[in-house]
């Protein structure tokens, strides 16, 4: 089988060269009216290395993001290709997965996805046949040329395989565990849950050095203070402290989305001159015509990297 | 414990809309500890049928709803209550319904939703802790299943929606991975949670479910 030449330097590549890797996300929408997701692919597509696309997002049915990635792809950009547990069993994964490779797409992000009940189909069966970590194994297995089903394929694929890590869970512990079973199941690099204390972040980073796997630290825009306290109450897994929190109260009337891209800005310089992660991935949720704003104060310019 | 839940009573009306007269099957067994098919909850249903203008033609409680040969036995002790019935409502688990249906000819209906295979806490509390997979992993969770008691089902440890020890989905769940890890702590045996747990086979029993034991194999009065 031919190679389907990358229009841009993988994942793989970017990370491997050394490289600070910068990562947006793209989160499709509900229903069949993709233009302005378009016109934020071609926005983002030059400006960072790859871009996230997620996979019903919340448990919320959306455009899919196996068909987002190939559009990422016909519009020169790079995907990073979220996959869930939640909506589709090994067979249906694996049959994805094909279709994926043949395609070109090389960067998978595995989850295990989020509860149906927190979404907007609550009747819907979960599906869960298998975990973050087993998928992760899957995508091996599929690798060395074979499915689950311990059956032969006619040939073998190959992905960039990676995985998510929450460094301000609490109890941190059995997150540990996990995030080891990740890189033994075959994970190459990781992205985290939202990080805002980069104190905590820096400690985290310190364990996790220890481990042959690069990182990219993730960071959601904030757009206003009450969006903060609001991740704190009910989004595990997610702290934002107290002086963020002051600093988003503080903004004129009108400004909080500038004081959110600033202190975005500010955490990126920090984590490049600090050398704490390999990466960062930004998450600017709903507000993705922002992300140039958000490079340029953090005067971070791939294509000077 | 099979735990079940009674159907609003306008629902039951409606499964009951074209029989007039309707004879009762309540459960001796779990349906009685759910309080949803013992004597008081079959009294207190035929006084609602009757004050419907049902006619209840009678009732009958066996030990055992899912024990098929007692609910015939039942059934045939029951003959003439049964015979002038248009309709039997079973006050019993989705199994004890389905006995009924195999000792009689006439229409059944459920009274019952049959939620899950649960634990009894204390009178009156109910919690799923098994889930019949067929293929049982206690052994290396720390005797508390992570099929059952994580809302994912997952092996391989807490999902990102864990907080403090707590379930996304209900702030009030305890996360099943937060228990197994502090009970295998406890026993000094983490090395059982780092280990990787290759995706279940969810076929161990392959549906429905059947199983006959080797003794009644052998001949005599088996199958």
């Amino acid at each position: 089988m031919s190679e389907i030449k990358h229009a841009k330097p993988s994942i793989e590549e970017i990370l491997n060269s050394g490289k600070f890797l910068v990562s947006g996300e793209i989160g499709p929408p509900k229903g069949p009216d993709i233009e302005e997701m378009k016109e934020h692919i071609e926005l983002l597509k030059d400006r960072v290395h790859a871009m996230n696309i997620t996979d019903n997002q919340s448990s919320v049915m959306r455009y899919p993001s196996l068909a987002t990635a190939l559009l990422i792809k016909e519009a020169g950009g790079e995907p990073n290709l979220q996959v869930t547990c939640r909506d589709r069993n090994r067979m249906a994964i694996e049959a994805d997965l094909l279709f994926a490779y043949t395609r070109g797409i090389r960067g998978v992000l595995c989850l295990t996805g989020d509860s149906v009940p927190v979404g907007d189909h609550k009747d819907a069966k979960p599906v869960f046949d298998i975990d973050s970590v087993q998928l992760l194994n899957l995508m091996r297995t599929m690798e060395e040329g074979k499915d689950l089903g311990g059956n032969e394929m006619n040939a073998p694929v190959k992905f960039f395989k990676g995985a998510i890590v929450t460094p301000e869970a609490v109890p941190f512990e059995p997150q540990l565990i996990k995030f080891e079973k990740k890189v033994e199941a075959g994970a190459e690099w990781f992205q985290t849950q939202a990080i805002y204390d980069m104190n905590n972040f820096a400690k985290f980073m310190k364990t996790a050095r220890d481990y042959p796997v690069k990182i990219q630290a993730g960071l959601v825009l904030l757009v206003s203070a009450g969006m903060a306290r609001y991740m704190n109450g009910n989004v595990p897994g997610v702290f934002v402290p107290d002086d963020l929190i002051d600093e988003m109260a503080s903004a004129e009337k009108g400004k909080a989305l500038d004081t959110g891209i600033k202190i975005m800005a500010r955490q990126i310089k920090q984590i490049r001159e600090e050398d704490l992660a390999d990466g960062v991935h930004i998450m600017a949720i709903g507000k993705e015509g922002v992300v140039p704003r958000i490079l340029e104060e953090a005067e971070l310019d791939i294509t000077q990297l | 414990m099979i735990v079940t839940r009674q159907k609003p009573f306008e629902v039951i009306l409606k499964e009951l809309e074209d029989s007039k007269s309707v004879f009762l099957v309540g459960c001796g067994d779990c349906a009685t500890v759910c309080e949803t098919g013992g004597e008081d909850q079959v009294k207190e249903m035929t006084e609602k049928l009757k004050s419907e203008g049902k006619e209840v033609t009678g009732s009958v409680i066996p030990e055992t709803g899912c024990h098929e040969l007692d609910v015939k036995k039942e059934f045939r002790a029951h003959k003439d209550e049964l015979e002038k019935a248009k309709a039997v409502l079973v006050m019993s688990c989705g199994a004890g319904c389905q006995s009924a249906r195999e000792g009689t000819e006439k229409p059944v209906f459920p009274a019952n939703d049959t939620l899950f295979l649960g634990n009894v806490l204390r009178v009156g509390q109910f919690e799923e802790k098994c889930r019949l997979c067929g293929d049982c992993l206690l052994d290396i969770t720390g005797g508390i299943c992570p099929i059952a008691r994580c809302h994912k089902g997952i092996l391989n440890g807490p999902c990102g929606g864990t907080n403090e020890g707590k379930c996304e989905v209900d702030p009030e769940k305890d996360c099943a991975w937060t228990l197994i890890y502090q009970q295998l702590e406890k026993e000094g045996k983490i090395d059982k949670m780092r280990a990787y747990q290759p995706p279940k086979n969810w076929n161990a029993v392959l549906k429905p479910g059947r199983l006959v034991l080797e003794r009644q194999k052998g001949g005599g009065k088996g199958e």
